[in-house]
């Protein structure tokens, strides 16, 4: 039997404008699907205004939904709620939908696109994992990408590619994640980015965003992920929502208003275990 | 370099049958008299306002084409076989784009290599699998023809995203007809003011099936600041429909709307001149203000056509172009009528060592380059221009192709020192509505005005001429 765990995701997001938006528009990709290592035992989506929610299947086999939603408000929730069985496979992703065949994943973007600095870095990893261009590789990659670059969420924001964060050696998962897909893409791994969750073992259940990590594609083995942030293989701890070459492909909520002056947004995620839950 | 095919005459010097009664007027024509036509054809463009704007110049930001008077003329024959060469091609290109979005059979069956198509930043990986309407992917295409002898046409370039000087081949005409009345009535020209009425029907016949009975087709254009703005309000004036920006339009529920004084309007055909980068900042650049957030939601649901589709660009890719004529046999299973110019991949590194020995033959251009930018014509280039590219070519192999110099032919042409002959190609247009394919016979001819050049391209000094084609 598998370890496993059975995951509470509640997660919420919500912005408020400054005076009342006539409008909202908003693609989410917010839903996961089944998969060898997570099962959706249930999953709610909730959008505080009225509007019908359109549900499509995009070009990566993600699920999408989006909506529009007329004013005037000053306030719209997105909201999530389900529960996720995993298991814990090494890291090995298997019986995932897939569309495309893995060479597509070499593509570069303008978040992921290398530089001078990146490609010598790649190089250096590359030589000193001897050469190996699989498994050993990757892991003396995940290694390197979560020594070097520090776990900092203040300089980098959502639109800081590959190439700035490796720059100033500093970022949170998303940089990571791009720099390690940059990189291993360079030595002709294919390589793409995972937005989802992630249980932490620390026991903190609070968390102000969701997590992102790389899967990279390993010929004898298929889909391996590999979790930069932390510094290992995803495990039971991870819920797979959406893949994509970059953070834009995943991004759990990407949209526009027409007016309502200036806007914040408040994201709460909370991940914890189910059983745990109830025992309270 | 050889000498090259003079449409109007025969080596000889007699004129060619299409020609004979041009030939004939130009000997008689006064010197001065045409000077006069040349100099009233300029004061029409320049009350017209017909300009374009030239990337990487500051001073002219609009800047007239130069017009020649003199028409370029095609016989009836000769036009039927470029007619029916192009209504292969482009019936090529749709059926190949479809199975590139959908059962990519052409890579299953090894004509083109993988990574050209999925690491090509033209492939769209968003339009996999998506239905578009009526299987259309390009509705209007602008196919870039050279000759080189009486028989042999050659597709130089296909244009396959957003199409432009369509505008020029509408005005030419028109101020032809205005200047030249006699020439035209030794002449039967055939028209092409029609246009416009082909156009319209050819986007209303590719609607969504859900639409009513008569499709709202609208043109969106980037703006004012666009290189080709003249032409999208031009065009948008002459099919009757609204010219929008972005701004004007927006998604609700996965349809499209279009503001107006009456409320939103259901909008069903978009004849878009936005790149695909820029349609829609919630699927493609999230930066651009240009298009419209959701569009592409709308054209998932498969509730407005976009034309031309988006992710039209891995069918006119400069490196997909060599494998046209295979393109044309595996769908078709017919021999292409319209000839491709030999191209050589640099990716290839046979390829490359070749192109690299051979650089001052070769014609030399960037895989993703237009308008005549960042090429070499090896012939005419000095030798460090030459050993310029050599580098670049080894640097980024992937970028390049080269082609041997085409001798294009030559049309008569009016110059400082009087008539003398100058490399023409010409661009056709060609729709591709539900019902049928329209060309509307001619094009666009564009003329190298200087002496030996073989660059036609607007931004690069050349100019514009009216093409005749002759109802027998």
């Amino acid at each position: 039997m598998m370890a496993g765990m059975r995951l509470r995701i509640r997660h919420g997001t919500v912005y408020r404008y400054a005076s009342p938006t006539k409008g909202v528009i908003q693609t989410l990709h917010l839903t996961p699907r089944n998969h060898a290592s997570q099962y959706v035992a249930y999953w709610r989506l909730d959008v505080s205004e009225n509007a019908k929610l359109y549900m499509h299947e995009d070009a990566f086999g993600n699920i999408t939904h989006n909506f529009t939603a007329e004013g005037a408000f000053t306030e719209l929730g997105v909201h999530v709620d389900g529960e996720v069985e995993t298991h814990d496979t090494d890291g090995l992703v298997s019986g995932t939908i897939e569309r495309f065949p893995p060479s597509l994943y070499l593509r570069e973007t303008p978040l992921t696109h290398p530089d001078a600095a990146i490609l010598a870095f790649a190089q250096e990893v590359m030589s000193a994992a001897g050469g190996d261009g699989g498994l050993k590789l990757l892991h003396a990659m995940l290694g390197r990408v979560n020594g070097d670059i520090v776990f900092d969420t203040d300089p980098t924001h959502t639109t800081t590619t590959a190439v700035e964060a490796f720059a100033l050696k500093r970022g949170v998962c998303q940089d990571l994640t791009h720099i390690f897909i940059s990189a291993v893409r360079s030595l002709g791994v294919p390589a793409r980015y995972v937005g989802g969750y992630f249980h932490r073992m620390d026991g903190i259940i609070d968390q102000d965003a969701g997590h992102a990590w790389a899967e990279a594609y390993v010929p004898d083995l298929g889909w391996v992920a590999f979790d930069a942030a932390n510094g290992i293989s995803a495990t039971d701890a991870h819920v797979r929502v959406a893949v994509g070459l970059d953070y834009l492909g995943v991004t759990p909520i990407r949209g526009t208003r027409y007016g309502g002056g200036s806007e914040t947004m408040d994201v709460k995620v909370r991940v914890d275990q189910a059983k745990r839950q109830m025992q309270n | 370099m050889t000498i090259a095919f003079d449409e109007m005459k025969e080596p000889d010097g007699r004129p060619r049958p299409a020609y004979a009664e041009l030939s004939a007027w130009l000997g008689g024509v006064a010197p001065d008299v045409l000077a006069y036509r040349r100099q009233e054809a300029e004061l029409l463009f320049r009350r017209i306002g017909i300009t374009f704007s030239v990337y990487g110049e500051t001073e002219a930001e609009e800047r007239l084409i130069p017009f020649d008077v003199i028409p370029r003329i095609l016989s009836a024959a000769e036009w039927d076989l470029v007619h029916r060469g192009l209504e292969q091609r482009v019936k090529a290109i749709n059926l190949y784009l479809k199975d590139i979005y959908t059962g990519r059979e052409i890579l299953k069956a090894g004509i083109i290599p993988d990574d050209m198509v999925f690491q090509n930043p033209v492939f769209r990986p968003e339009m996999n699998g998506q239905k578009v309407p009526h299987d259309i992917y390009v509705h209007i295409a602008g196919i870039d023809i050279v000759r080189v002898d009486a028989e042999s046409f050659y597709v130089l370039e296909d244009n396959a995203r957003t199409p432009s000087g369509v505008s020029y081949m509408l005005e030419n005409r028109e101020i032809m007809l205005r200047l030249f009345p006699e020439l035209f009535s030794r002449h039967r020209v055939a028209p092409v003011e029609n246009y416009p009425d082909e156009l319209l029907a050819t986007l209303k016949s590719v609607a969504p099936d859900t639409t009513s009975a008569d499709p709202n087709v609208v043109l969106l254009t980037p703006g004012v600041f666009n290189s080709a703005y003249y032409e999208h309000s031009f065009l948008a004036d002459k099919l009757g429909v609204e010219l929008v920006e972005g701004r004007d339009l927006f998604i609700k529920d996965e349809v499209v709307y279009m503001r107006t004084t009456e409320g939103p309007k259901r909008v069903d055909v978009i004849y878009r001149r936005i790149d695909d980068d820029f349609l829609d900042p919630l699927t493609f650049r999230p930066d651009s203000a240009l298009g419209v957030p959701g569009l592409m939601s709308a054209y998932q649901a498969g509730n407005v056509t976009l034309a031309n589709a988006v992710g039209t660009g891995i069918s006119d890719d400069k490196a997909i172009y060599s494998y046209m004529p295979q393109i044309v046999k595996f769908y078709l299973d017919q021999e292409p009528i319209l000839k491709n110019v030999p191209t050589w991949c640099c990716r290839e590194s046979d390829h490359l060592s070749y192109v690299s020995d051979h650089l001052s033959e070769l014609v030399v251009k960037e895989v993703h380059g237009s308008g005549g930018y960042g090429m070499l014509i090896g012939p005419a280039a000095s030798s460090a221009q030459i050993a310029e590219f050599r580098a670049k070519i080894k640097t980024h192999p992937k970028n390049f192709i080269a082609q041997p110099t085409l001798a294009l032919s030559t049309c008569p042409t009016c110059v400082d020192s009087g008539i003398a002959p100058r490399h023409v190609d010409l661009r056709p247009f060609v729709l591709t509505g539900r019902d049928r394919v329209r060309i509307v016979p001619g094009g666009l001819t564009r003329v190298a005005l200087k002496a030996g050049s073989l660059v036609v391209n607007s931004s690069q000094g050349g100019g514009t001429k009216d093409t005749w084609v002759l109802d027998r």
